[in-house]
């Protein structure tokens, strides 16, 4: 798979490309309203009205969503092979409906199959989620917030998707029952071999979950690759500061680093590299070009900065 | 960041906890309430002891529902205990009237959570932290309020103060909002501030940078600082001491960097393995517990974690664990500790 991505009136998500192979994870990491879930949106084409694709293509499986009709979309690629777990997932279940009747809907909707089925698939999904099928008569407010979490992930697969895109899936959770529901997507990931695109402005979370890793900044991804070598020797600027502003419990107390200065105005984004107004390491040329993504002479690892590519 | 903690026990003491306890009683239809015998009750804090001291940063952890919050505003008076005491420079807080409560309040502050709440959307910036001086009829003239006000914004770093005085809430970012509500609870200068997750709802690289500011505040003004926070990994940078709180009871507490380097309550240890760490090479120890915080309405009896303690054993079910000391500054509440371990 390929993406390719689009450009907005308020630059929301500019020219991002990356890829992701069967069985991998990749975190999209960022601040807030940086464009990761704008991304995320995108690549399911479910944006909202004043949202634009103006270029790019997004590649599935060869095929190019773009360019697909808008039902044979919803037919036959979300649910069934991509499917999204929202943030603030734990209030986007229906109040008033059992969590195993919402499992079941988008299985009859977009498998066909009767009702028993679907009962039948929702029970050993809730099983799967570590639920407990016994619960499927439950209404969502008589859940925790955890358990409404893994509601969602149980929905997300429902139709045994390749693909499954989670936005911030374990942030409004505490600690203890964020690790068990990372525990459950780690362990979904290796048995059904899925590929998962989790967007978190977590790094830690992200550190946990996924082998590859691209930071976006403005709309724009500035490092890409292997997460290991990323947050271990980060190349860029703006993923160094962000890896020293997180707190850690191992190793050495550090002071925590920031980085000074506010997001820029994504309707006016600043010219040359975007993120130049708060870089220490600002050169002439930052202001003035645009870096582009490319190697850095590590395996897969890619970054967006004048320092690395030559002056 | 950390300070150095005081060895001798005649350190002056800011505030104190003593047994303080908070039951809140149970909302029940009107048809209930009359049926039955007693009212439910929540035991949000069942007994809860500390002592904060002068210009020490002393963290409150856990997680939702253990009642961390509901001792905040205890400390405050801002609901009142079921039980115990509380004591601010040897003032017995709990007996005031509420006439002398608020002259007390020059001295006790809180800074809230939510910056998208806290903050009054139709106030501008100005009159948000020139509210408290106001109230307690500190200044004199409009000009010493307008003067105070400045300074404090200057402090925080919001400058030039002019372009932020004339805003309103709505106008500024999170990380800027949170700040005119640490301004508000400084401008006081008091000498005592709970803090209830301040940092939560920021950004990271925000994060670290008005945690930083918070910190030279409290350090330059020789505050006492109460943390409360679900983030551990960041208590380690903000706190000297901490106490780790489960179900309404302190289970464990001591100076900062110990607890995180050697948990000793079994709870603590699961918490600290549930963290996660920038780091996708480190190896840690993986303990997941399983299962969630029990109802706060029947707790669980003797140690209340022991439904989910992979060590529990029979004593556990029935007899309460105190807070014992098991090494110099450090108390820990489970039975481990004094009966050895049994397994």
């Amino acid at each position: 798979m390929y993406f390719k991505t689009m450009r907005g009136y308020v630059k929301a998500v500019d020219d991002v490309s990356f890829q992701v192979n069967k069985g991998d994870a990749l975190g999209l990491a960022g601040e807030s309203g940086c464009g990761k879930t704008s991304t995320a949106l995108t690549i399911l084409r479910l944006l909202p009205w004043n949202g634009e694709i103006f270029g790019g293509s997004i590649l599935f499986d060869g095929k190019d969503l773009l360019k697909l009709d808008k039902e044979r979309l919803r037919k036959d690629i979300r649910w069934r092979r991509i499917s999204v777990v929202f943030q603030g997932a734990m209030n986007a279940l229906h109040p008033n409906k059992t969590i195993g009747n919402q499992i079941m809907e988008p299985v009859i909707s977009h498998e066909g199959v009767n009702r028993e089925e679907a009962k039948e698939r929702a029970a050993s999904l809730l099983d799967l989620v570590g639920i407990g099928a016994s619960k499927a008569d439950r209404y969502p407010h008589e859940l925790s917030g955890g358990m409404r979490q893994r509601t969602m992930i149980a929905m997300s697969l429902a139709c045994n998707p390749d693909l499954v895109i989670a936005d911030e899936p374990s942030t409004a959770l505490d600690v203890i029952i964020q690790a068990q529901v990372l525990k459950v997507m780690k362990e979904l990931q290796e048995k059904l071999d899925l590929s998962i695109i989790m967007i978190s402005h977590d790094l830690s979370m992200i550190a946990e979950m996924c082998n590859n890793v691209a930071i976006m900044y403005a709309g724009k991804i500035v490092e890409y690759g292997d997460i290991v070598s990323i947050l271990r020797t980060p190349v860029h600027p703006y993923t160094e500061k962000l890896i020293a502003a997180f707190p850690s419990i191992i190793g050495d107390k550090k002071d925590l680093a920031s980085i000074p200065g506010f997001p820029p105005d994504l309707l006016y984004p600043p010219p040359g590299c975007r993120f130049h107004p708060r870089c220490p390491y600002a050169m002439n040329v930052c202001k003035i070009k645009e870096p582009q993504i490319s190697d850095t002479g590590g395996a897969n690892h890619f970054v967006a900065c004048h320092l690395v590519t030559g002056k | 960041m950390s300070r150095k903690i005081g060895r001798s026990t005649e350190d002056e003491i800011t505030l104190e906890a003593r047994n303080v306890q908070k039951y809140f009683p149970l909302k029940m239809g009107f048809f209930k309430t009359l049926m039955s015998k007693s009212v439910p009750v929540v035991h949000a804090v069942e007994s809860v002891s500390f002592k904060i001291k002068e210009d020490e940063v002393f963290g409150l952890v856990g997680e939702s529902g253990c009642g961390k919050t509901t001792t905040g505003r205890l400390l405050l008076r801002l609901i009142d205990p079921t039980d115990g005491k509380i004591f601010f420079k040897g003032i017995e807080v709990t007996s005031l009237s509420d006439r002398e409560m608020r002259r007390m309040r020059r001295k006790m502050q809180i800074i809230f959570q939510d910056p998208y709440e806290s903050l009054n959307p139709r106030m501008s910036v100005f009159d948000i932290v020139a509210e408290p001086v106001r109230i307690q009829k500190i200044a004199k003239k409009e000009s010493e309020v307008h003067e105070r006000v400045v300074r404090v914004l200057e402090e925080l770093d919001l400058t030039p103060p002019e372009e932020y005085i004339y805003r309103f809430p709505h106008e500024l970012s999170g990380g800027q909002r949170q700040r005119i509500s640490i301004a508000r609870a400084f401008i006081l200068r008091p000498q005592f501030i709970v803090a209830d997750e301040p940092l939560s709802m920021l950004d990271a690289s925000i994060r670290s940078e008005v945690a930083n500011l918070l910190i030279g505040m409290v350090k330059r003004l020789h505050v006492s600082f109460l943390y409360i926070t679900h983030d551990i990994a960041l208590a380690r940078y903000i706190c000297d001491r901490i106490a780790v709180m489960y179900l309404g009871n302190i289970v464990e507490k001591g100076p900062t960097d110990d607890i995180i380097r050697k948990p000793q309550h079994p709870y603590t240890e699961a918490l600290l393995a549930a963290v996660p760490v920038p780091d996708p090479t480190a190896r840690r120890t993986e303990i997941v517990i399983k299962g969630e915080v029990p109802s706060a309405v029947n707790p669980p009896s003797g140690c209340r974690f022991h439904t989910r303690c992979l060590y529990a054993w029979d004593r556990c079910k029935k007899e309460e664990p105190k807070l014992l000391p098991t090494e110099e500054n450090r108390l820990v509440a489970c039975h481990k500790y004094k009966y050895g371990h049994l397994k």
